[in-house]
């Protein structure tokens, strides 16, 4: 047995701190701005696009490039400390030449703080944006599904694989506008293609390669992960 | 007499290989005389069990992973060395789905994804789009959703602790807390007419109030239910088995726990005290005297002392809720958003073109975006959603947290052995319906 851990108190940086409540009378615009924000604006300067404040929640809009400087300094530094990684997600509007959001919710536990961090892709070019898993291990699967769900690629990701689809789904993805709410076949055709597919082939390549069993696969299958295929990408 | 003595000789090592690479087949030797023939069998060569791993699938058909999992364990021995999680078995695209909807057609999906905190779920949904709305709800409602949250607390802990001692080997505990489940289902069935799919509030409010009486019912549940916890608790927090089989599994360091993103009863009973009711509340719930339990060990031990003394909590919050619950109208007062009353609608045309309105085109928000987390029984449960003016939601995102607490299980089950992998992912208290959506 280890000996037990010490207890974590959020909101142990600043003791003074009035003790939180829950928001009322939140106004649309221009509410009271998260101190982090001024901060980010401070030491990234021109990187900052724009700083809003939106229903009480402060956005930083970063350029694609710093944003994993800004995360991780908002980690890092010690007088940010934003531990928590609280979400990862995509928007897409619908009027397609707005640009492709890509959204962090990060939590400050020791100063219970709230940042959302955002950063506008032009879609004429590949959707990429830098992994933040090296900072935080929470990232790994809201990563995951984002790029399953919008096909933004996390680049640094260990192990950008499809989540909640299945890996060899090639139909596109789901949550872009210009896919359409009942996917692109016809159910008739999904049925069909259901029925049709080979059950083996919801093992991922990578596990089957593990296993000891490797000489009992169909053959294809063999070929298939001589030839060097996996199904991340 | 003489035995006929027959021996199946696969000698791999002695004979040759045929014309495909296969080794030769040696035929059945039989010996007429079991005196005199003496087949020498070749010395039995023990497979080197050490350096082979194991891969074995659980699920995702599979009673004790709580929903269609499915993990792929790599095995040495008994031992997990990898363990590789999938997950999408019942990705239904409520996201997707939700994009389609108004805001209150989005309620009743949101009882269908974490199918045990149903009424919560709604709750949170409701909070968030009225933030999106910017809309204050009413002192009565308020009370009302803490009470809602609180109940759906109780039953997602109940059935965590009824499935999860089936899991560990108990069986007894899952009779008691489903039967006291039964009973808060009975309590919601008044109120809003469904059990389990309860789509019980509308932006502004709630679909309906508390029936005459019902405040009587949830005291005598108050009072009656600490003693199942009781029970449950002597039953077996110092049991041999039940302490056997859950002290120092799956143990999470504070910073790992922060650093993966769990939330609820997962980082609380690795020792990090991060409520989200105490520490961005809502609902008013810092008025409200409560603690917040924290483990010390971080293993499905202290998982389940934490979960069990929540209920306790929450039934303390229950108190003081129905203590204070005030007279007054439970929806705000904003024709933009709430019906008007059925029998006006049905005899006043200025009330049936305003319902009518209302329901075809859906009350609009203006250009925003709201994230609203809540303390879900399983940890944080966010709702962002993104405007653009229209009456439906240009994204909504359900930030799941079991999905998330989940990802850890690569790393909590790294080390031991199979039949601890059933009660570490027990102790993640997941519903598939959550993760996948």
């Amino acid at each position: 047995m280890t000996a037990p851990f010490e207890i974590h108190h959020p909101g142990s940086a600043d003791r003074n701190a009035p003790a939180p409540v829950s928001p009322r009378q939140v106004p649309h615009r221009g509410g009271a701005e998260n101190p982090s924000a001024a901060q980010i604006k401070a030491k990234f300067g021109a990187a900052v696009r724009r700083i809003d404040v939106v229903w009480g929640e402060t956005t930083v809009v970063v350029a694609p490039e710093t944003v994993l400087d800004v995360i991780r300094w908002l980690h890092d530094d010690p007088s940010q400390q934003y531990d928590y990684l609280s979400d990862v997600t995509g928007v897409e509007f619908r009027d397609l030449e707005q640009p492709v959001e890509v959204v962090w919710h990060l939590r400050s536990l020791p100063h219970r703080r709230f940042l959302r961090v955002k950063v506008q892709l032009t879609k004429n070019r590949p959707l990429e944006v830098p992994s933040v898993w090296s900072i935080y291990k929470a990232a790994d699967w809201m990563e995951r599904e984002c790029y399953d769900m919008f096909g933004i690629r996390f680049v640094g990701h260990p192990d950008l694989r499809r989540i909640l689809m299945w890996e060899q789904y090639r139909e596109g993805f789901p949550l872009r506008k210009d896919f359409p709410l009942r996917g692109r076949f016809s159910r008739a055709e999904q049925l069909r293609q259901a029925l049709a597919a080979n059950p083996e082939a919801r093992y991922s390549l990578e596990e089957l390669s593990i296993a000891d069993a490797f000489e009992d696969l169909p053959t294809d299958m063999r070929q298939r992960l001589r030839g060097g295929e996996r199904t991340g990408e | 007499m003489a035995t006929q003595k027959r021996t199946v000789d696969v000698a791999l090592a002695t004979t040759g290989v045929d014309a495909q690479g296969r080794p030769q087949r040696v035929p059945l030797v039989t010996a007429d005389d079991g005196s005199s023939v003496a087949v020498e069998a070749p010395p039995a060569v023990e497979p080197e069990l050490a350096e082979e791993h194991m891969l074995i699938n659980i699920g995702p058909q599979h009673p004790a992973t709580h929903g269609v999992l499915r993990l792929v364990l790599e095995l040495d021995g008994e031992t997990v060395v990898r363990c590789i999680p999938h997950v999408g078995y019942l990705h239904c695209g409520f996201e997707k789905i939700g994009e389609y909807r108004q805001y209150n057609q989005i309620v009743p999906w949101t009882d269908r994804e974490d199918y045990l905190n149903s009424i919560g779920n709604n709750c949170a949904f409701a909070l968030g789009a009225e933030r999106l709305f910017g809309v204050d709800i009413t002192p009565r409602c308020t009370v009302l959703r803490v009470i809602a949250m609180e109940l759906s607390r109780i039953i997602s802990h109940l059935v965590w602790l009824g499935t999860t001692c089936i899991d560990i080997g108990a069986f007894t505990p899952f009779l008691w807390s489903f039967q006291r489940r039964e009973q808060v289902y009975d309590l919601l069935e008044s109120w809003v007419g469904a059990r389990l799919t309860t789509s019980a509030t509308r932006v502004g409010g709630m679909a309906a109030d508390i029936p005459d009486g019902w405040i009587d019912g949830l005291r005598s549940f108050v009072r009656s239910f600490p003693s199942t916890i009781d029970e449950v608790d002597r039953m077996l927090t110092k049991n041999a088995i039940w302490v056997g089989r859950t002290v120092g599994l799956g143990v999470m360091t504070p910073e790992e726990a922060v650093n993966y993103g769990l939330s609820g009863p997962m980082v609380r009973a690795s020792g990090v005290a991060y409520d989200v009711r105490k520490d961005f509340p809502y609902l008013d719930y810092e008025t409200y005297d409560f603690d917040v339990p924290v483990g010390t060990n971080g293993d499905v031990y202290d998982r389940y002392l934490v979960r069990m003394e929540e209920m306790r909590q929450s039934v303390r919050i229950l108190e003081q809720a129905a203590n204070r619950l005030p007279d007054g109208p439970v929806n705000v007062d904003d024709p933009r958003l709430i019906l008007p009353p059925k029998s006006k609608a049905t005899s006043e045309m200025e009330s049936m073109i305003h319902h009518f309105k209302l329901v075809m085109e859906g009350p609009r928000p203006p250009i925003g975006e709201a994230y609203v987390a809540i303390e879900s029984p399983k940890g944080e449960k966010g709702y962002y959603m993104v405007s653009d003016g229209t009456s439906k939601p240009v994204r909504w995102r359900i930030r799941p947290p079991s999905f998330v607490n989940l990802s850890a299980i690569s790393k909590m089950v790294e080390g031991h052995l199979l039949s601890d992998v059933i009660a570490i992912n027990a102790s993640i208290d997941i519903v598939m319906g959550e993760i996948d959506r």
